[in-house]
């Protein structure tokens, strides 16, 4: 029998048709489906309340801890189903993730959120390699390896969020609203790191409130309403649309808009979906 | 001066056995956010598993802690899977009070299987003494101290410098957060579990063999061991040094009171007093600090 989509033109993450519910009642997501290839930042874009981070714990395993269920629909990480699995599991498989709100231990040193992000491995000098390439992307935290994580300045408890991330030495990295609280300046500086994940092979899927910076990295990005994909496209070309410029990048037609019509439309959207 | 040696060293005894059981129930609360109240029906159950290893089976004193000790992580990891792991995600108050549940089924097992009280569990220190000058001290009480002492910076390096050390604390700040680093949080819930198991048993096993004030191996020993709450919250709740530091504290000014009472207390005051002051203090501390020494301040809540 003929085999298609096993070789190594299968994509990194391949979610097809997935549906979630909260609590037996609540639908989240109806039917998305989505592609991460290896080396390739995917952005996914949306209002609050769209799904975004609901198909990032689906993805990562946490729904059960919300009281979610995936109801329908597949979740293959390189070709093998991830979906039930337990998230310890997924981990080892080669995913991480970067939560929201970037949930560092505070009570840890920074040297010690870094190796808990490694728990999962046992390759004591692999683990000694990423340290130090760690390290090296984020010299910021070389210097204060001893600090108690909680001191750090928001900017830097991300950098650490995602050092934390990479310690596990993940295939796929999904990241939820890196730049989330943060100054302009840090902004870019995240967006860099974001480039050079990629760079390294890793594929990276890019949760963003803040669309212009993420399609400016993305090669490929997502637009979820109402718990569907309603666009999809390249970065670029979803940075020239119209539409989205108007509903997510703060400006339209009219040039910029205030904040409060932006708003009124993200609510229209949300419930015409 | 002598007196107050001598009581010093007893109220460190009573202290370290605290802070042991104390301990266990700082790991438990860290890593899950109940108050286990069963904690002190492990240490009746862990005293009286210590003596049917010494007296019945017929092993040496040290022989029989050891075995004591991996059957009170073994009871520990098992309440938790059979009781407690049913009642995740169920309000907090439904879930101290099923700890209580447990805390009240240890005395009819325990008078059931043993009868209460027996005779104290037998030591190779028997009512020897160590005589320094004129202070004279029980060698099971500085045995207590020993093995506290021991046990306890053996948690600590582990807590501090381990893989595992470094989940628990992980786990005990951000469950989601340590369940997205591929640690297994119901795992690290059932090593608090044993943990709390063995520090019980030895606490248990000290104060059957009177290391601290003689209190004899009974059901009643539970009521002694629950005074490691008054430590708890005076040390903090979530703070494994708190507890050390609370449990001694706790102990001394416990046997100190005791001890100076025909001298100094007030002619109001019934004798016995000195059994309820842990509990006084704890509600002092409550009052006036809520989170007590080395609490977090964010606990305020029991």
């Amino acid at each position: 029998m003929l085999r298609v989509g096993e070789d190594s033109a299968a994509p990194l993450l391949a979610v097809r048709n997935l549906e979630v519910v909260y609590g037996g009642a609540i639908t989240v997501l109806r039917g998305v489906s989505l592609d991460v290839s290896r080396g390739a930042v995917v952005a996914l874009l949306g209002a609050n309340g769209a799904g975004k981070t609901t198909l990032l714990r689906a993805v990562s395993g946490l729904l059960s801890v919300h009281a979610g269920r995936v109801e329908r629909g597949t979740i293959e990480l390189d070709g093998e189903s991830i979906l039930g699995e337990p998230t310890p599991d997924i981990v080892r498989r080669g995913l991480a993730q970067v939560m929201e709100g970037r949930r560092i231990f505070a009570e840890l040193s920074v040297d010690e959120n870094l190796r808990a992000g490694a728990f999962t491995r046992r390759d004591s000098d692999g683990i000694r390699d990423t340290h130090a390439h760690v390290l090296e992307m984020f010299p910021v935290l070389a210097k204060r390896l001893r600090d108690v994580a909680g001191y750090l300045s928001g900017g830097e408890q991300q950098m650490l969020a995602m050092g934390r991330a990479l310690m596990a030495n993940p295939r796929l990295l999904l990241l939820d609203e890196p730049s989330l609280g943060l100054a302009p300046l840090i902004q870019q500086q995240i967006r860099g790191i974001v480039a050079a994940i990629a760079a390294e092979g890793v594929g990276v899927l890019l949760v963003e409130q803040n669309a212009m910076l993420a399609l400016s990295v993305a090669s490929w990005g997502y637009v979820l309403e109402g718990g569907q994909v309603v666009r999809e496209g390249a970065g670029q070309e979803l940075l020239d649309d119209e539409e989205i410029r108007a509903a997510y990048l703060g400006t339209g037609e009219h040039g910029r808009r205030s904040f409060k019509d932006l708003k009124t439309y993200r609510r229209r959207r949300r419930w015409s979906g | 001066m002598t007196k107050f040696f001598q009581l010093l060293a007893s109220g460190l005894a009573l202290g370290a056995i605290y802070a042991l059981v104390c301990l266990g129930f700082v790991v438990i609360y860290r890593a899950t956010g109940v108050i286990n109240f069963a904690q002190a029906g492990l240490v009746v159950l862990g005293a009286f598993m210590v003596y049917n290893a010494t007296f019945t089976w017929g092993l040496s004193f040290w022989l029989a802690l050891l075995v004591g000790m991996l059957f009170g992580a073994a009871l520990g990891i098992i309440i938790e899977r059979l009781v407690l792991r049913q009642m995740v995600r169920q309000p907090l108050h439904a879930i101290l009070l099923v700890t209580v549940g447990v805390l009240l089924l240890v005395e009819p097992i325990v008078t059931t299987i043993w009868r209460s009280p027996q005779p104290s569990i037998d030591t190779p220190f028997e009512l020897d003494k160590l005589e320094i000058g004129d202070v004279r001290i029980l060698q099971i009480s500085i045995a207590a101290i020993v093995i506290a002492a021991i046990v306890l910076a053996a948690f600590f390096l582990f807590f501090r410098y381990t893989k595992y050390g470094v989940a628990m604390r992980a786990t005990a700040v951000d469950q989601e957060a340590a369940l997205m680093q591929g640690i297994n949080v119901n795992g690290i819930i059932a090593l608090s579990w044993a943990i709390a198991g063995v520090v019980a048993v030895l606490g248990g096993a000290m104060l059957g063999a009177n290391a601290g004030p003689k209190t004899g191996l009974g059901v009643g020993i539970g009521i002694i061991a629950l005074k490691a709450l008054p430590a708890m919250v005076l040390g903090g709740l979530d703070s494994p040094g708190g507890a050390v530091v609370g449990g001694l504290v706790i102990g001394v000014a416990e046997v100190l009171a005791g001890g100076y009472y025909a001298e100094f207390a007030p002619a109001w005051l019934k004798p016995g007093f000195h059994q309820v002051l842990p509990w006084i203090v704890m509600l002092v501390v409550l009052l006036v600090r809520p989170y007590g020494l080395f609490g977090t301040k964010k606990v305020q809540r029991l």
